[in-house]
């Protein structure tokens, strides 16, 4: 165990404290946007590009690009957070709500596995996409989300560690049972909330 | 992998020995006590913790090859960082260093999942890439291994040394370097940032299916992967790490 070790000679560097109230455990604060993937960035024509609920719904939906611009879009501004420690406060995006998405889909289905270009998956609890908690983001910070940030579209699940965030996300499919996505499969945490520092396996 | 889930616990090792290894870099050497071994590119995470409790955490890719009984760290110094002043200019033998891992089950090579292997490196980025070359020698491993490394200059190329010699007794190893802002006298190696021709020249052809491990800053890392793809490799087998301006 390692309850009270001390780092010998560590300072460290302290937050205000209008900023540490905001920043879960183990992260530290960022002004960049820092890159992260597991792979070449996808990058699929607009035309070519379209989102769909399927899975256990009655009967699959699917946008075409210009169909979901015309959806009606939110301003969000959260604070984000990676596994891999930073913290960003006060993100500014455009997206439309997982709400609008679902609201002519009945379905059964308990959880969503978002999936993307590149073949990257990720699994969420209903409950964590729905009632004003997500949103599928194409503008950031005024700017039409750029590839290698998700671009042209990327789920948004700020409450979530940000890998739960799937970049260029195409779809979810909803599912009555669980299903471990990528990270989730590979030893990251399977619900990922950053204020429980849920980041690994068995935190 | 394993499907089975176990707490990560925090552990303390024991740092035995430090090594300066560029200008900017330092190795640290550590016994820690129930280590289970790792993967070759997988990393840990550090936590330091103040005497008022304050505490602060940072990732860091494993070195060292699985074979290695200790675990070997390498550390870019950050100017303005806030953890890896500490790791290279405070921190010495026989103090302990508060970690947990391995982690990362992705951008990680075994010998027997075989090749051939494109490494792709920009500056420290070479640290889990080292640990795959490492296990590889240790394990008595033939795959075919290209490595490109990028370095801003000679004196800055991390475990330059050990590589000369690893690619010396072995000839399915190759090395290929390029510094991007100044070369020694008489340098006949590469002396720009990694394009298209250059890995047209050095990657093995799209035929050849090389795995392919890309690990650096993010526009080095988002250049060679695209270009990667673009001349005909398979995307799924490009694997990327980055390696940013934020590891304090």
């Amino acid at each position: 165990m390692s309850g009270g070790f001390i780092s010998r000679g560590f300072r460290g560097r302290r937050r205000r404290a209008e900023d540490d109230v905001r920043v879960p455990p183990g992260q530290y604060l960022v002004e960049g946007f820092p890159v992260l993937s597991a792979g070449p960035t996808p990058r699929t024509p607009l035309e070519k590009w379209d989102f769909t609920i399927k899975g256990e719904v009655d009967g699959p939906k699917t946008w075409s690009w210009e169909e979901f611009r015309a959806l009606p879009s939110e301003q969000i501004t959260r604070d984000i957070h990676c596994v891999t420690k930073w913290s960003k406060l006060g993100t500014t995006w455009e997206g439309v709500s997982v709400d609008t998405l679902l609201e002519k889909v009945d379905t059964a289905a308990e959880y969503v596995v978002a999936f993307c270009d590149g073949g990257y998956t990720t699994n969420l609890p209903l409950d964590d996409v729905t009632g004003g908690k997500a949103w599928v983001a194409h503008t950031y910070e005024g700017e039409p989300l750029a590839p290698e940030h998700g671009g042209p579209a990327r789920l948004l699940v700020p409450h979530l560690y940000f890998w739960k965030s799937a970049k260029w996300v195409r779809g979810l499919r909803l599912v009555a049972e669980d299903e471990p996505g990528f990270w989730e499969s590979l030893g990251y945490h399977n619900h990922g909330d950053p204020w429980r520092e849920q980041r690994y396996w068995g935190d | 992998m394993a499907g089975v889930p176990r707490k990560l616990a925090w552990r303390i090792g024991e740092v035995v020995a430090t090594n300066p290894d560029t200008p900017r870099t330092k190795s640290l050497f550590l016994e820690v006590p129930g280590w289970e071994g790792h993967r070759a590119g997988q990393h840990v995470d550090v936590r330091l913790t103040a005497e008022d409790g304050y505490q602060a955490q940072r990732s860091y890719s494993i070195a060292s090859a699985p074979e290695d009984g200790r675990v070997e760290l390498l550390v870019e110094r950050l100017d303005d960082g806030e953890v890896s002043p500490y790791l290279t200019d405070e921190l010495r033998a026989g103090d302990g260093l508060e970690l947990r891992g391995p982690i990362g089950g992705w951008f990680a090579w075994e010998a027997r999942e075989g090749g051939p292997l494109l490494l792709v490196a920009g500056g420290s980025g070479i640290v889990p890439l080292m640990a795959m070359i490492r296990h590889r020698q240790a394990a008595g491993n033939d795959t075919p291994v290209r490595l490109l490394f990028s370095s801003r200059s000679f004196e800055e190329v991390s475990f330059r040394e050990e590589l000369e010699r690893l690619a010396a007794e072995d000839e399915t190893l190759e090395i290929i370097h390029t510094l991007t802002r100044s070369v020694p006298p008489g340098w006949k190696g590469y002396d720009r940032r990694i394009d298209e021709e250059m890995l047209g020249e050095v990657a093995f052809s799209p035929g050849e299916m090389p795995l392919a491990f890309v690990c650096g800053p993010t526009p080095l890392v988002e250049a060679v992967a695209t270009t990667l793809v673009g001349l005909g490799h398979d995307a799924a087998r490009v694997k990327t790490e980055r390696f940013g301006p934020t590891g304090g």
